[in-house]
């Protein structure tokens, strides 16, 4: 499979990373030399094997569905780049 | 007592109990070294304040009775773990100015053994990287040099700002984290000692995801007995990770006993790769007969997925720091891009992303996003995750046959020149796990030894590789080639 120009854009965008336009050809052949090397798992017959979900087959644990802290509004504010009155501030988001 | 920053963590805690030295002599003799030592930059977020406040507090325990094998040691540790008011960055201009509100799990648990901070050390972005090259902070620099060649060597990576430091005794032994070789490489190439534990084993609750399913914290260290002390400080239950093992932590150092008689040792046949430089396999071969001269007996094994563990980790691994890393979007923490006139929040979070993440995480994040984008799902996350389970089953063969650790070369190569892989294509670049990449695939316990150096002077290191859950034994391997192999090399001072 080989990725152009078009879904090297389509890719940036769907991981929110701006990506200039003249920045495409380079990034798209290097996604080409790693998916190239990835095409080797091709090579391995996988039928009838499970995907490995976890490497200990475990359950993951539960735990009691309680309150367990809370009452840190400026704990959880302090490292952010614009808090205004007690809330995470954003550029404009519902025109 | 002069030069305290030259000792590893048993010699100290040993001098501190016998009342020969203090916390505060041991952690200003390491300061010291740390200022000296900016050439290095290993250390990129000093904190001389908590270090001497820790110390002061650890020779009153001391002087109580109270004292755990770390306590009153000055370690340095890994930007990735979240340390409480510390800036913790994971080396990313993205998390500038974040100071965490909370402490890890295990620096926490290192930090209540009585354990002294240093600072905080360097490492590849996100833990991105096998050469340090990808940090917001510049390169961290090996402390080893090729005879009088001036040109500046890596200290391998993630870890790099660790492996630099210990190798450099700026700090008694530091914390790592590896997801692909990110402990083992990096100790290999400055002729320390990492350990990996088996996945679950070490709580991953603060430290910064990278790939969740792959991530273990572990220690580095000048010797295979400060590994054993350091990793059980580090082990254990945590409740605030649900991958942590419900298991409880042995006594490691108790097990160091050097015995190996009628250990089974394999030594897989995939791992010989074409274009092995020769004096990496004399090596491997050295360690053998160094394990049998100490009663092991040596066993020709098979891996056959060997071959495919490098490029399944090049989907799972980037798949899942696609995910673990939407979390940087400008909004709770880090940094914001400066936005223009009538951006909205879509620009924000593009721009913010493209500013903050370097470009090897860029990379890496829109791998991620396309291994798992719609229509491609199958074909490469599910089939990785396949020959993953695959990758495992190997181990469990040779296991279940009665094979007790794995012998392997470390890494490739020695340590190789800062810049030098620049002009490489990335795969070059990750093809320095070739060796260490399967056992985070495994979820296996891994340690490096320093084993020798190569004609150019470098350290080489040798990986062994143990059953899940049994780290004590794995150690007490480790303990046996160490002994045999009596690496003692040290880096000139040049810094």
């Amino acid at each position: 499979m080989s990725i152009d120009q078009s879904t090297a854009a389509k890719v940036a965008k769907l991981a929110r990373i701006k990506v200039e336009d003249d920045a495409l050809p380079a990034l798209a052949s290097e996604f080409n030399t790693i998916l190239g090397f990835i095409e080797q798992l091709n090579e391995v017959d996988v039928d009838g094997v499970e995907p490995m979900v976890s490497v200990e087959p475990m359950r993951l644990k539960r735990r009691q569905d309680v309150v367990t802290d809370g009452n840190q509004q400026d704990k959880v504010l302090s490292n952010a780049p614009d808090a205004r009155e007690g809330f995470f501030a954003v550029p404009k988001v519902v025109e | 007592m002069s030069d305290l920053n030259k000792l590893g963590l048993a010699e100290a805690r040993d001098a501190l109990r016998a009342g020969d030295v203090t916390s505060v002599e041991l952690t200003e003799s390491c300061l010291k070294a740390i200022d000296e030592a900016d050439a290095l930059n290993a250390f990129v977020h000093k904190t001389p304040e908590i270090a001497l406040d820790r110390a002061k507090a650890a020779d009153e325990r001391i002087k109580a009775g109270d004292a755990p094998s770390m306590c009153g040691l000055p370690i340095g540790i890994k930007d990735l773990f979240c340390t409480k008011g510390v800036p913790s960055q994971a080396a990313s201009k993205i998390l500038e100015g974040f100071k965490p509100e909370y402490e890890s799990t295990v620096s926490q648990q290192l930090a209540d053994a009585g354990a002294v901070m240093l600072g905080k050390l360097n490492m590849d972005e996100f833990a991105m990287g096998s050469s340090n090259e990808t940090s917001t902070y510049g390169n961290a620099v090996s402390p080893w040099r090729r005879g009088n060649d001036g040109a500046q060597l890596t200290p391998g990576g993630s870890s790099g700002g660790s492996a630099s430091a210990v190798a450099a005794d700026l700090c008694l032994a530091a914390t790592g984290t590896d997801t692909g070789g990110s402990i083992r490489q990096p100790a290999a190439f400055v002729g320390i000692t990492g350990i990996k534990p088996t996945y679950g084993r070490c709580s991953r609750w603060g430290i910064v995801a990278f790939a969740s399913s792959l991530d273990q914290a572990g220690p580095m260290t000048k010797n295979v007995r400060d590994a054993a002390i350091m990793l059980e400080t580090m082990c254990g239950h945590d409740p605030k990770d649900s991958t942590s093992a419900e298991l409880a932590v042995p006594n490691f150092e108790a097990m160091l006993t050097g015995d190996i008689k009628g250990k089974k040792i394999g030594i897989p046949k995939e791992y010989r790769m074409d274009g092995m430089p020769a004096e990496i396999e004399k090596l491997w071969a050295d360690g053998a007969e160094m394990l049998k001269d100490a009663g092991a007996e040596m066993v020709d094994i098979s891996l056959p997925h060997t071959k495919y563990a490098l490029p399944a980790y090049y989907v799972i691994a980037p798949a899942e720091a696609s995910s673990n890393l939407a979390r940087y979007d400008g909004v709770r923490y880090g940094r914001r891009a400066q936005l223009s006139q009538g951006d909205g929040i879509t620009e924000m979070y593009e721009k913010t992303r493209a500013e903050g993440f370097g470009h090897e995480v860029q990379r890496r994040v829109m791998i991620g996003t396309y291994v798992l984008s719609a229509g491609f799902y199958d074909a490469y996350y599910n089939r990785a995750r396949r020959v993953r389970t695959l990758i495992k089953k190997d181990f469990e063969d040779v296991f279940a046959e009665g094979i007790d650790a794995i012998l392997t070369p470390a890494t490739p190569s020695a340590s190789f020149g800062l810049g030098e892989m620049t002009e490489a294509d990335p795969v070059q670049m990750y093809l320095n796990d070739v060796f260490t990449v399967t056992v985070n695939l495994a979820g296996l316990p891994g340690i490096s030894v320093p084993a020798g150096l190569d004609q150019q002077g470098l350290p080489l290191g040798l990986q062994l590789i143990g059953r899940p859950w049994d780290e004590g034994d794995l150690l007490n391997t480790a303990y046996a080639l160490e002994s045999a192999a009596g690496f003692v090399a040290k880096p000139g001072k040049w810094w």
